[in-house]
């Protein structure tokens, strides 16, 4: 398997901030690769290292086992989809698209099918001689794909393309997104602080914090096992319980997370589960599932969501004020590395 | 809406008379823009537009040579004599010197403005806009005077050809039909060096602003298509700062086709559209050609925005 983008120990410092702290990273070639976390986590300044907008301050980047760093960008075998499209505006539609190829010295004839090409791929064609200011959001974004998928890198950068456009189409492009990816088999890098969308899409994510990464894994694992306590926490919903309660239950000392769908309220009948008790805070209904909060004994608050599976209403209703156990199996506990923070400051 | 409207609605308050006439302006917003416009278009139509009309209809009036007196009979004689030889020398004259003020501040301004845009933050940029604004707060006159010191035989700018042991080349500028004359006070050279220096604040700042507004995304987006500096300049830098370039233009392009007081102080003798202006309704009294000369800066200028438009500059805006 050969790297598409190989990262060792690559810093980047803004003066006394550490944008990116030692960071490494292997990207295989044709993956789907996110990289999570929140804004100013240092996965947008990796991207741009990527792209060749950012120079790394140390270490060596990769892209395709020759040496970037030190490169300029039109000298990169990259393309990038950027957040807010960067759309020529006193261009039309095609010479956007053609605009790669034009600088490249592609005669017009030939850069013109190929631009009318890569406009029928994202579903615009006949769009080419329009401006971009008459195109709607979805379909710059489309357009933006266009321009940067026709000169066919080997690695197409992408800077959160979707964090403009309304959730239905959002979902739509994360699909399409996905099928390009796998019918053209290139590397796509993907940087979204939008966890779903992440772990909807990719092959594997790398989760950002502050400049460093915190873990590197498919989706599944991510959100299964998550390594550390900010993964724990920023990756879906979690309860991360340390402490004196932390040993008491899971007997070390070591922090541990648990999913709140894996919890399950009343008393526990099978011996080997954990078993906690305290006062019913607050209920959520959120359709799909109701979302209960728990206050325990220690005031610590404990996530629990329970599927609404029974199309007829619950019973037992249940109230806030009310005292209640709740109970887990012993091996949906994760154990956590703390993240300490402040670390690489 | 209007059923909404039509229905009685509850008062809350009738209140005082200036409550009622606030309740009358917000229901009725087209009275409201009314009120606001009114004023500005009465300034703009009649004062403005207006007197500009009269004076131009005086163009068609008849001026009496011998009399000296104007009669309101309506003639094409004062416009067809823009077409004398002398005349028309002077609208040439004029024309071409706009032309090359123009192209020469926007070539100065143009690296002036993009590090203004696009290298200085926060004091730096604001030195640099009190560096290009100040010299507009000193009076024209005395600055178009101190020129004429500046540039005069044995002034500073000779001296300094002197030191730099440039002579010769200013001779031979100066030695140049159309461009020199005896000395650089009083040739075309010196003139237009002048206007350039006078009207470049009026060209840098519309390009200052055109850049500012480009996002660096654009930039970004063509090096990362596999632009190299010069294609993302000549592709997409420059086309999206025409706009600015055209808004500066129209400034330095009208405003030396109206000076009449840089001709007079610097460069050889020889009317400008503006200095012919102010001798024939001063000296001469002929309000009628006068007029007729008026005219020729504002076909001139319509002339130029019809060709700047056609060349897309205001596609980008």
């Amino acid at each position: 398997m050969t790297l598409a983008v190989q990262f060792t120990q690559v810093s980047r410092l803004f003066g006394e901030v550490k944008a990116v702290d030692r960071v490494s990273i292997d990207i295989q070639d044709g993956e789907f690769f996110s990289m999570l976390g929140p804004s100013g986590s240092g996965k947008t300044t990796c991207l741009r290292l990527i792209a060749g907008f950012e120079q790394p301050s140390a270490g060596s980047i990769r892209i395709h086992g020759a040496e970037a760093a030190g490169l300029p960008p039109y000298q990169r075998d990259v393309n990038t989809v950027f957040q807010d499209y960067a759309l020529f505006p006193h261009m039309s539609v095609l010479d956007n698209v053609a605009y790669g190829l034009k600088v490249k010295g592609v005669g017009k004839q030939e850069r013109h099918a190929r631009a009318e090409e890569a406009l029928s791929m994202v579903a615009l064609g006949g769009y080419g001689s329009r401006k971009p200011v008459q195109l709607s959001g979805g379909q710059r974004q489309r357009v933006a794909l266009a321009r940067a998928l026709v000169n066919r890198p080997r690695v197409l950068l992408l800077d959160e393309p979707l964090g403009a456009l309304d959730l239905k189409l959002r979902e739509q492009m994360q699909t399409e997104l996905k099928k390009l990816q796998r019918q053209l088999g290139i590397t796509f890098i993907f940087v979204t602080h939008d966890q779903t969308e992440a772990l909807s899409m990719s092959d594997r994510v790398a989760v950002f914090n502050r400049g460093r990464i915190e873990q590197v894994d498919t989706p599944r694992n991510l959100y299964m096992k998550p390594a550390t306590t900010f993964v724990a926490e920023f990756v879906g919903t979690s309860n991360v319980l340390r402490g004196d309660l932390a040993g008491q239950l899971s007997g070390s000392a070591q922090p541990f997370s648990i999913r709140p769908e894996h919890i399950r309220l009343g008393d526990s009948a099978v011996s080997g589960q954990v078993q906690v008790s305290g006062v019913l805070h607050d209920i959520q209904y959120q359709g799909s599932a109701t979302r209960y909060e728990l206050k325990l004994d220690n005031g610590q608050l404990l996530n629990v969501s329970q599927a609404n599976t029974q199309w007829q209403a619950d019973a037992a209703q249940l109230q806030p004020g009310q005292r209640l156990a709740a109970h887990w199996a012993r091996e949906a506990m994760t154990p956590l590395q703390e993240t300490v923070l402040g670390e690489g400051r | 809406m209007s059923l909404a409207l039509e229905k009685p609605a509850p008062r809350v308050s009738s209140g005082s008379p200036m409550r009622r006439f606030s309740n009358l302006l917000y229901r009725k917003p087209n009275l409201y823009l009314a009120l606001l416009l009114i004023p500005p278009l009465i300034w703009f139509g009649a004062i403005y537009l207006g007197s500009l009309l009269g004076l131009l209809w005086q163009g068609f009036y008849t001026f009496d040579d011998f009399t000296m007196a104007v009669t309101p009979d309506l003639t094409l004689a004062n416009f067809a004599a823009l077409f004398n030889p002398a005349n028309f020398d002077i609208i040439v004259r004029t024309l071409t010197m706009a032309i090359a003020v123009s192209i020469a501040s926007a070539a100065l301004a143009f690296p002036i403005a993009y590090y203004m845009a696009r290298y200085t933050t926060g004091k730096t940029k604001a030195f640099f806009y009190i560096a290009v604004m100040m010299p507009m707060w000193a009076s024209y006159i005395v600055k178009a005077y101190a020129w004429t010191l500046l540039l005069a035989k044995g002034g500073v700018a000779q001296w300094f050809v002197q030191v730099l042991h440039l002579e010769p080349v200013l001779q031979f500028l100066l030695g140049i039909p159309g461009v020199g004359g005896s000395t650089l006070s009083t040739s075309h050279l010196g003139r237009f060096l002048v206007f350039v220096y006078i009207w470049l604040p009026f060209m840098i700042l519309p390009i200052q602003a055109s850049l500012e507004r480009l996002p660096p995304s654009l930039l970004h987006a063509s090096a990362d298509l596999g632009a190299t500096p010069r294609q993302t300049f000549m592709q997409v830098i420059l086309p999206l700062s025409v706009p600015g370039i055209a808004a500066g233009s129209i400034f330095t392009f009208s405003l030396t086709l109206g000076d009449f007081i840089v001709p007079q102080l610097v460069g050889p003798p020889g009317y400008f559209i503006g200095g012919m202006v102010y001798a024939q309704q001063g000296a001469i009294g002929n309000m009628p050609m006068a007029a007729a000369f008026t005219l020729v800066p504002i076909v001139l200028i319509a002339i130029y925005l019809s060709i700047v438009k056609r060349l897309g500059a205001f596609d980008a805006l």
